[in-house]
């Protein structure tokens, strides 16, 4: 660990996994849909259902969801400014197999309409994963600039993609390929060492066989 | 990957003769590439941050659960009433742990250190001191680097996380590294002494909080968390003198942190921060944990 994971981050309390990774999914969140929110609803599993609460996890969603940051002070108000904002909020509890105790469901929708839903963990000292999204398994924490590409699953778009980021020089730091059955659905998950320019994000946009494409700074 | 022994931080310290905390700024910028300009501006932040966090603490603030929030004011009042029984730094930095314990559990603010539940350690003990001896905030930067130096090794050697650890992770390494940084702003000896007397203040205190359990009540950090820092804060005080008067540890300090990993390994997970045993499960712990879950 590097010294300022041992002195920081500078966050609002309480709980680094309860509150400061919860606003880092919400915030996630907000960076995948791309587009201002207008509906969230944040399933809450296991010790985020349990003492999410007390330790401000829903209000640490709907914060981040806001693009607020981990250290942002409007956090414990949130809920105050989604309504200004009009960003409407559903809260259950869901019980995920298999999932880690701090997780969440998170379903939502953008202005223009574009859906959006993954599933996220809080690992401890505000570290987070994200193990699906729209129904599709992945893995990815967030931490680098990350390309989520969903195709179907056929030959060629994964040569397509790393040939576009190699004749722009990004470099691929980590790069994970899952696909839901044979010709059905594939994703592919890039973490990159540079940013990704929106003129390739358009490129990859015209590729056959594309169905999502989702960038994460 | 950082500093991994103490043994080595010390030996590191004599053998350039430099002070611990350019050992740890320097190891640092090689680690992670930022110039010593940028780590520095960073470590000024926390430090701004931390004397902000006190000074955003109100005595009407009670966290979202009311489980607290007022002590800090209490015991503000208490100092005032001049009963306090120790007099002195100790009040104040009984009454400094507290309120950042409570800010923490209100959604102020904070600088984790290392963990939020245990934010309140290193605070307490260096704005009273701050005060009292009229320190520069150049100089308190400075001795942060030496609390992370500390606070990197018992991270590799052992944890830093109650969920792992149990208190003793918490609480315990932030009053370890409380207690060093303390040695070393107060002592005038050598650098190489200087460097001895941390590391026996990081043992002493470690020693002090083995075994430390993670229990909070219904799992939220609040009881005992923010009592919790003002142990961590007088024990960081209580070693430091030792170590300053030159009384050592017998158990040499990279063995205390690693028999702090190995109790931190078998405590059982009831005692690791799941809110199951310890005050956690007592009756009353278990009977606040019912009313929040039926609000
Ligand atoms: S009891 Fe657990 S949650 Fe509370 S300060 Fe100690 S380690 Fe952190």
């Amino acid at each position: 660990m590097n010294i300022f994971d041992i002195l920081g981050p500078i966050m609002v309390g309480p709980s680094s996994s309860h509150t400061a990774g919860a606003v880092r999914i919400g915030l996630v969140a907000r960076k995948l849909l791309g587009e201002k929110p207008v509906f969230m609803e944040m399933c809450l599993h296991g010790s985020f259902a349990d003492t999410g609460e007390g330790h401000g996890t829903d209000k640490a969603l709907v914060a981040g969801m806001l693009l607020m940051n981990t250290d942002d002070e409007r956090i414990p108000h949130s809920f105050d400014i989604a309504k200004q904002e009009n960003l409407q909020i559903i809260k259950c509890v869901v019980n995920l197999k298999d999932a880690h105790p701090n997780t969440v469901l998170l379903k939502v929708c953008g202005e223009n309409g574009t859906k959006l839903e993954l599933v996220a963990s809080s690992l401890g000292g505000g570290r987070i994963k994200v193990y699906e999204l729209d129904g599709m398994k992945v893995e990815f924490t967030g931490n680098y600039p990350t390309l989520i590409i969903r195709n179907l699953d056929k030959p060629g778009p994964v040569a397509h993609v790393t040939a576009r980021l190699l004749e722009n020089k990004v470099n691929i730091a980590n790069m994970q390929l899952y696909r839901d059955s044979k010709g059905g659905y594939a994703a592919m998950v890039i973490e990159s060492d540079d940013k990704i320019s929106k003129d390739i994000i358009d490129d990859l946009q015209k590729m056959e066989s594309l169905v999502k494409i989702s960038y994460l700074e | 990957m950082g500093l991994t022994s103490v043994k080595e931080f010390i030996e590191l310290s004599k053998s350039k003769n430099i002070p611990l905390w350019q050992v740890v700024l320097e190891s640092d910028c090689d680690d992670t590439g930022i110039t010593k300009e940028e780590s520095i501006e960073k470590m000024t932040l926390l430090w701004q941050t931390m004397k902000n966090s006190s000074k955003s603490y109100n005595k009407n603030d009670k966290s979202a659960s009311k489980l607290v929030g007022g002590d800090g004011g209490l015991m503000q009042e208490y100092i005032l009433s001049g009963k306090s029984i120790s007099g002195g730094i100790i009040p104040e930095v009984i009454k400094e742990a507290l309120k950042m314990g409570e800010c923490n559990a209100c959604m102020k603010r904070i600088v984790a250190a290392p963990t939020a539940g245990s934010c309140g350690v290193l605070p307490a003990v260096l704005i009273p001191f701050q005060k009292q001896r009229n320190i520069s905030d150049e100089e308190i930067v400075k001795s942060l680097y030496v609390s992370a130096g500390f606070g990197q090794i018992i991270a590799y050697r052992a944890s830093i996380s109650g969920a792992e650890g149990g208190c003793q992770a918490e609480i315990g390494s932030a009053s370890a590294m409380a207690s060093a940084t303390l040695v070393y702003l107060c002592s005038d000896d050598s650098i190489s002494d200087v460097a001895d007397k941390c590391a026996n203040a990081c043992a002493m205190s470690l020693k002090n909080l083995l075994g430390l359990v993670c229990d909070p009540v219904a799992g939220l950090v609040e009881v005992p968390c923010v009592k919790r820092n003002v142990i961590g804060a007088v024990n960081a005080i209580s070693s430091a003198e030792m170590a300053l008067a030159g009384i050592e540890s017998k158990i040499p300090v990279d063995e205390v942190i690693d028999a702090m990993k190995e109790v931190g390994d078998l405590l059982p997970s009831s005692l690791r921060e799941t809110g199951k045993g310890g005050l956690a499960g007592t009756v009353t712990g278990q009977q606040i944990k019912f009313m929040m879950n039926n609000i």
